[in-house]
């Protein structure tokens, strides 16, 4: 084995994706467990009694850490720049794991006139 | 296991609008995305393998070696609990698995279309039309070209008059802000089109 050559530093750009492979930050586990859930449904923490968080995966922890507040699923995965199938299946252990609640994504209002009308404001100020 | 109801409330209070960006292969979805979101795009984007060479034909784009496989990703804020989704999702028939997902209460569509592969928008607008979801057409115009009349291509489309045809340049922000404006004065223009009727 040889160390490392400079020339194949130009392989590990951002476009050839990450080094570490998705299976490893999900330990294993290839898919989520239970029911389903949807990119746009909500991830929140539960706060109960402390819980041990020493056994979590550092990726888990930092979950944990943004759903402070409630977050869409598909934010955890632009936020920590993860696929959204890592993130799926670090969510659901999570839900098994009784640290996290998921509540379903309302499809908001789009049978309502004022919520469209503020959309299309909104858009064209942007 | 202690249950925390302003986390609840919190949740509740996000309302989450969700619009689709569908088309051909390198008809500038991902480029649309990325130009009018606000957090840079999550792109899951895959060297086409020998088998889907074969499925997704090459023709017109021979710039493009890789294929969006799976989705492009925006966030528009409205405000501060009413934020846009963008869904950019590939337009061949056999990921529609993926669409029924997304489209399900979704604001609507936008199509992009390549004017020299205009066969590639038949599986979205046969999609959208089926789902009865509003939807425009994006003609996206590489370096300005232009070869049809936005008329034409409603024609070649064989859309219903009322569906926006637009042309646009997907690289350009404000540009495709108009796409997405003229898509959410569409949805408007159905929903007062259907409580009319």
């Amino acid at each position: 084995m040889t160390a490392v050559q400079p020339s194949d530093r130009e392989w590990l750009d951002e476009d050839a994706g990450p080094i570490v492979r998705p299976y490893a930050l999900t330990g294993g586990l290839t898919r989520p467990s239970g029911q389903r859930f949807d990119l746009l449904d909500m991830v929140g923490v539960i706060r109960g009694p402390a819980e041990d968080t020493l056994h979590l995966a550092p990726e888990q922890a930092e979950v944990l850490e943004r759903c402070q507040i409630p977050a869409p699923l598909v934010d955890l995965a632009a936020g920590m720049n993860l696929p959204v199938g890592v993130i799926r299946i670090l969510v659901s252990d999570l839900r098994e794991r009784g640290l996290v609640t998921i509540h379903r994504a309302q499809p908001a209002g789009v049978g309502d006139l004022k919520i469209l009308q503020e959309v299309a404001d909104g858009l064209r100020r942007i | 296991m202690a249950y925390d109801a302003s986390n609840e409330a919190a949740a509740g209070s996000l309302m989450t609008i969700k619009i689709l960006v569908a088309g051909g292969f390198g008809a500038g979805k991902t480029t649309l995305v990325g130009s009018v979101s606000e957090i840079l795009p999550l792109r899951t984007e895959e060297t086409l393998t020998e088998r889907s060479e074969m499925v997704d034909s090459l023709y017109g784009v021979e710039q493009k070696s890789t294929t969006t496989v799976a989705m492009d990703f925006g966030r528009i804020t409205i405000r501060k609990d009413l934020v846009v989704y963008l869904f950019g999702t590939p337009g061949q028939q056999r990921f529609w698995f993926i669409w029924d997902d997304l489209s399900y209460g979704a604001l609507g569509a936008v199509v992009m279309a390549d004017e020299r592969r205009l066969a590639d928008c038949f599986p979205s607008v046969d999609y959208f039309e089926a789902k009865s979801l509003p939807f425009v057409v994006a003609v996206n115009c590489f370096e300005g070209m232009r070869h049809h009349s936005l008329e034409s291509i409603t024609q070649a489309l064989n859309l219903a008059p009322d569906v926006p045809v637009i042309a646009c340049d997907a690289r350009r922000r404000d540009s495709s802000r108009d796409v997405l404006v003229a898509l959410a004065e569409h949805a408007i223009a159905r929903h007062q089109g259907r409580r009319a009727a």
